[in-house]
Formats: C-alpha cells, sequence, structure tokens
C-alpha cells in the first residue's frame, strides 16, 4: 500500500482543470498532487476561474519561493575562513518557472476534496503580481506576509503593512541572499564540537 | 446559485446583516466621535501576547484587526539551516499544547518525498499519540471556554484532566509538551509495559470529563446566551478565508482531512463520526470540539486494541538525504488543517519549507467576524475561534 496509489484518484479532472485555464496556463506537473503554472498576467483570472468555474472555494495558503540557492549555504561556513564557491544556478521546482521568485497557493474543492497548487512567475524586475485578495479574502493576510518576508508587491493589495517584523526593518527574511545572523556571528558546531566537553580530557575537574 | 444565496439559519442571517450595517455605518459616519480600544498584547483572553486593536462607536466594534507578532520565530528560515530529522524538534513549538501532531505532517511529507513508509505499527502508535495530543490541547480549550464567561470551576477539571493525558504522552516519548518523537520512517521507541492499560484507563475519565463539561457549561443559560448567535461565520466565508478543523465544520462543511485524504495513518482503521453543526455561531465551534474531543477518545479506545505487532522504524538510512521534488501534506491538527510545504534538493536540509498553519487562516477571519459585535462578544468569538499564538506566528 504505497501512499502515491493512495492518495492518485483524488484528482480526477486534471483535464477538465487544464481545460477550464485554456491557453492561461504555461505548465502543468501531475504527481500525487496537481502543480500548475499559469502566466502572470493571468494569475488574479486564474484564481477566479479556479474558484468559480471548477469550485475551488477554500483556500489553503499563499506564499512564495526564492529559487536562487543561499551563497551562504546552510550556514555552516566557518567566518574566519574566506566563502567557499557555491552553485548558484537558480534551478525551478515542479512545474518550471523562468524567474527568480514565484508565487504558490493552495485551493480546494471542499466537495471533491480534489486540490490544486498553483504557481505563478513574478517578474525579476517589477517583483509585482495582482493581489488576489478579492477572489479569496484570507489572500489578505498571506500577500502581507509574503511581502514582508520576500519583498513581493502584490497590486490592489488594500493594505501591506508588515505583519511580524517593524516597519524600519530592512531587507527581507526568507530571501535566500538575506543571511541568517545566529549562523554569522558563531561557527555552528554541529559538525565539530568545538567546545570541550565538561568531564572530558581537557577538563582538570577530579574524578574522585 | 452563488454560495451567499445558501440557505443561511435565521439567526446567522440576522447577525450577517448586522456585521454588514456596521459596515455601512462606517461610511456613512466617519465624523463620528469613535474610540479605539486597545486589547492586548497581555490579556488573559488572547492565550499568550496578541493585541487586537478595536475602533468603536460605543458598545458596538466598528472595525477591529488583531496585531500579530509578539511570537514570530521565524521557524520558516530555521528550517533551511536544520536538517529534516532537526526540522521536527522545531515544529514542535508551533502549536505547543499538541505538539506530537506538528511532527507527523512534516515527517509524512519526508517519508513522500523519500518514498518511504512507516510500518503499521508505528504507524498506528502515531495516530494514538497525534489523537492524544489532540485530546490534551482540546479539553483545555474546553476549561478555558468558561473563563472567558467568567465561569472559574471548568478550567480547573481540564487542568486536571488533561495532566493524566500528559502523563500518558510522557510516559510514551519522554516529553511532556515536547516529545519530539516522531523519525522519518517510524517512531523512536516502542511503547512501554502497561501503557496501553493506563491509557484505556484515562480516555474513560477524559469521557467523564466530557460530560462534565458538557454538563457545566453547554447547558448553561448563560453561556448558552453569550455563545449562540454570536460570531456567525457563514459557510462561503469560511471557505474563502481558509478556516479550517472545527471552525470550518461548525459552519456546516462536512470536511475532516482525516477521512477524507488519506495519509499513511491509522485513522481509517477506526469506526468514528465526523461531527459538523450547521449554525456557525461561537456555541456551534464549542460543541463541535467537545463531540470531536469524545471521538478522539474513542478513537484511541479502538486502535489500542488493533496494534499490529512488527518493527516501528523502517529501514533508512542513518544519514537523511531526501530526494530532490515538492510534497505538501497536510493533516487534520487539534487546531486545524497544519501541513508543510517541503521543497527539497536532494540535501541534508530542506529548500524551502512552508508552514501552513491553522490559526494563522483561523484568525484571518477576525477583523471580518468582530465587525458589528458587542465588546464583551470579542472575547468570546475569539476564544471560540480558538488558535495559539505559537500557531499563528510560527
Amino acid at each position: 500500500m504505497s501512499t502515491t496509489s493512495e492518495t492518485q484518484p483524488r484528482i480526477t479532472s486534471v483535464a477538465e482543470v487544464k481545460a477550464a485555464l485554456g491557453d492561461r496556463l504555461v505548465d502543468s506537473f501531475h504527481k500525487d498532487d496537481l502543480w500548475l503554472r499559469v502566466r502572470t498576467d493571468a494569475w488574479k483570472s486564474s484564481m477566479r476561474t479556479l474558484r468559480d468555474t471548477l469550485g475551488f472555494h477554500y483556500f489553503c495558503f499563499l506564499s512564495a519561493i526564492d529559487w536562487m540557492p543561499s551563497p551562504y549555504g546552510r550556514g555552516e561556513d566557518d567566518p574566519t575562513e574566506p566563502p567557499p564557491e557555491r552553485d548558484t544556478t537558480i534551478r525551478q521546482g515542479y512545474a518550471g518557472g523562468a524567474t527568480r521568485m514565484q508565487v504558490f497557493a493552495r485551493v480546494t474543492n471542499p466537495v471533491t476534496h480534489v486540490s490544486v497548487i498553483i504557481k505563478a512567475d513574478v517578474p525579476d524586475d517589477s517583483l509585482a503580481i495582482e493581489s488576489i485578495h478579492d477572489v479569496y479574502a484570507g489572500a489578505n493576510w498571506h500577500e502581507r506576509e509574503t511581502h514582508e518576508m520576500f519583498g513581493i508587491g502584490f497590486d490592489g493589495h488594500p493594505d501591506l503593512r508588515n505583519m511580524y517584523l517593524p516597519m524600519d526593518f530592512e531587507g527581507f527574511p526568507l530571501r535566500k541572499d538575506f543571511p541568517l545572523l545566529a549562523r554569522m556571528v558563531k561557527p555552528w558546531p554541529g559538525i565539530v564540537d568545538v567546545e570541550p566537553l565538561p568531564g572530558g580530557d581537557g577538563d582538570e575537574g577530579g574524578d574522585e | 446559485m452563488s454560495l451567499t444565496d445558501r440557505v443561511l439559519g435565521d439567526r446567522q442571517r440576522l447577525a450577517y446583516i448586522a456585521s454588514q450595517a456596521a459596515d455601512a455605518r462606517l461610511n456613512v459616519e466617519l465624523e463620528t466621535e469613535g474610540m479605539t480600544l486597545n486589547i492586548g498584547p497581555q490579556h488573559p483572553a488572547t492565550h499568550g501576547t496578541l493585541r487586537i486593536i478595536a475602533r468603536l462607536d460605543g458598545e458596538q466594534v466598528v472595525w477591529a484587526e488583531p496585531s500579530c507578532g509578539y511570537m514570530h520565530r521565524g521557524y520558516e528560515k530555521l528550517a533551511e539551516v536544520r536538517t529534516y530529522p532537526q526540522v521536527t524538534s522545531l515544529v514542535n513549538r508551533i502549536d505547543w499544547l499538541g505538539s506530537f501532531a506538528n511532527e507527523v505532517p512534516f515527517i509524512l511529507a519526508a517519508e513522500k518525498l523519500m518514498e518511504v513508509e512507516a510500518p503499521p505499527r508505528a504507524q498506528h502508535i502515531r495516530t494514538i499519540l497525534f489523537e492524544l495530543s489532540r485530546i490534551a490541547n482540546v479539553s483545555l480549550f474546553l476549561g478555558d471556554l468558561g473563563v472567558q464567561m467568567g465561569a472559574i470551576t471548568p478550567v480547573f477539571f481540564a487542568f486536571r484532566d488533561r495532566e493524566y493525558v500528559l502523563n500518558l504522552i510522557e510516559g510514551a516519548t519522554g516529553g511532556r509538551f515536547h516529545p519530539n518523537f516522531d523519525r522519518i520512517g517510524g517512531l523512536k521507541d516502542d511503547l512501554p509495559k502497561g501503557w496501553i492499560a493506563e491509557t484505556k484507563a484515562v480516555m474513560k475519565k477524559l469521557r467523564n470529563f466530557c460530560d462534565q463539561i458538557e454538563d457545566l457549561l453547554f447547558g448553561n443559560e448563560i453561556f448558552q446566551s453569550r455563545t449562540r448567535g454570536i460570531g456567525v461565520i457563514p459557510r462561503d466565508i469560511a471557505l474563502q478565508y481558509g478556516l479550517s478543523g472545527a471552525n470550518l465544520r461548525a459552519s456546516g462543511v462536512d470536511w475532516d482531512l482525516r477521512r477524507d485524504h488519506p495519509l499513511p495513518m491509522a485513522w481509517n482503521k477506526a469506526d468514528w463520526k465526523v461531527w459538523t453543526h450547521p449554525d456557525g455561531d461561537s456555541f456551534a465551534r464549542c460543541w463541535v470540539r467537545l463531540q470531536e474531543t469524545r471521538e478522539s477518545t474513542r478513537i484511541v479506545d479502538q486502535l489500542l486494541d488493533t496494534i499490529p505487532s512488527g518493527p516501528i522504524m523502517a529501514k533508512v538510512p542513518k544519514i537523511i538525504k531526501v530526494p530532490e521534488g515538492e510534497a505538501w501534506v497536510s493533516t487534520e491538527n487539534p487546531l486545524g488543517e497544519m501541513g508543510y510545504y517541503v521543497v527539497s534538493r536532494g540535501e541534508l536540509g530542506p529548500f524551502r519549507v512552508k508552514i501552513r498553519s491553522a490559526s494563522f487562516n483561523n484568525i484571518s477571519v477576525a477583523p471580518w467576524a468582530l465587525r458589528g459585535v458587542y465588546v464583551p462578544d470579542i472575547i468570546t468569538i475569539l476564544a471560540s475561534l480558538y488558535f495559539i499564538l505559537g500557531d499563528i506566528d510560527r
């Protein structure tokens, strides 16, 4: 009994979804979930089609991905050494892509329980996409969060205030080129313990 | 037929109209002498540090918004520099009242990418512990509910009986609040000796607790008048704000991920029922949670009888590298749909983890739900929406 075979029949309407989106659909990928990528300028109208034509009324989440690998790796560099060379080629995930940033959302049909993950490229120069808060009211907060964490603008959003950080915070924490400072100031002891263990060889404490 | 035209109960319709009337008044009477009321960040009714800013017109709320961020710990960023097994100790702390339930969807997402599956015994024990954390979580909600309305007694029952459940979780996992017990491919340990009999006894106590709460609170006239018809969230609003769990089922949507989204877990091996309520008000949300706690004790009871024998760990390498891909797994957590979108690049740690927590969506409906209500009802509505601060901010 594998997970994949059990969840496979959930997506029964792939062709239907594709037909409804028409030429707005750029690419799709179907495994145990259905990934769709739509044109940037058709982001909002695709969401509207999904909701009104295909009955995806339940809004699960909206977020973004920064596909550029982090120049800091996994934060395990020695700060006293020059940073090693890293591969920073941008490679998008399922359903492809052409830009560094992508927004993605997941919506569900509450009757048939079919869900889709829908992605769209965010142009590198403008870093903005249409807001879908008037299609799915719940997207309001998710777009605020995404704006705060990735610096992606949402055209037509009523109020892109920060949710978590102070308004004068500089930088966008979830971008890959935003360093995780806690890992920068002190070498990560995960690989080699740099501090002597109490009771170890370096410890003068008595065994009495 | 649009969803708004769907038949709503009279009470629902009236409250719906009232909130729209408040909205209209905001537009007309912009020059009214309003008052801005700040609730929190430290307030007993906010279960932590949530600040609510409400603009009032007399006793009525014209506009209200929760202000989050006092508990933001940046788990999505932290997960990017951790290995897969390390992430569970982070996500444990998202919804701290039902910690084990936070680990499961992440582990399942990693297993999905690795195409391994936990052996049946591990799946079974996972499900039992998952339901135990639901009981521990929701029983505290049921007790705390009274406190918001001035009833002090139920919370003592809740703390007493939750203690039994926490003892069980501690007995099996070693951690009362943060078990960190789930592993990719199975579980850390098997159940200790005598645990099953003890659990059965505790489940009986918890059913008594539910009866007690029902007698003390749900039949109480004050409780009913404070919750019935208050904070009505119609079905279409609940869906488009992404409400999940009991909040969604209390608005009449018959949808439970445990039943409707098959996962390698053992829920389908027990006979249980998904409870819904047509009203969508505060009372409905509390009532659905009460029934779910009862149902959870029944699930645990049945699963305890049918634990299969066998190993508790599948064969997984010591150093876990997850193949390239993307996976989404969500489960029906005590607070609602909790899911992880894991992007892997074939490394030791995830490339990106999007944590979809239930409370974030559940509380995002608050500005809508609080419009037009009276000040004391802010507390009951927020209490009945049931959020954990760590689950909003992550």
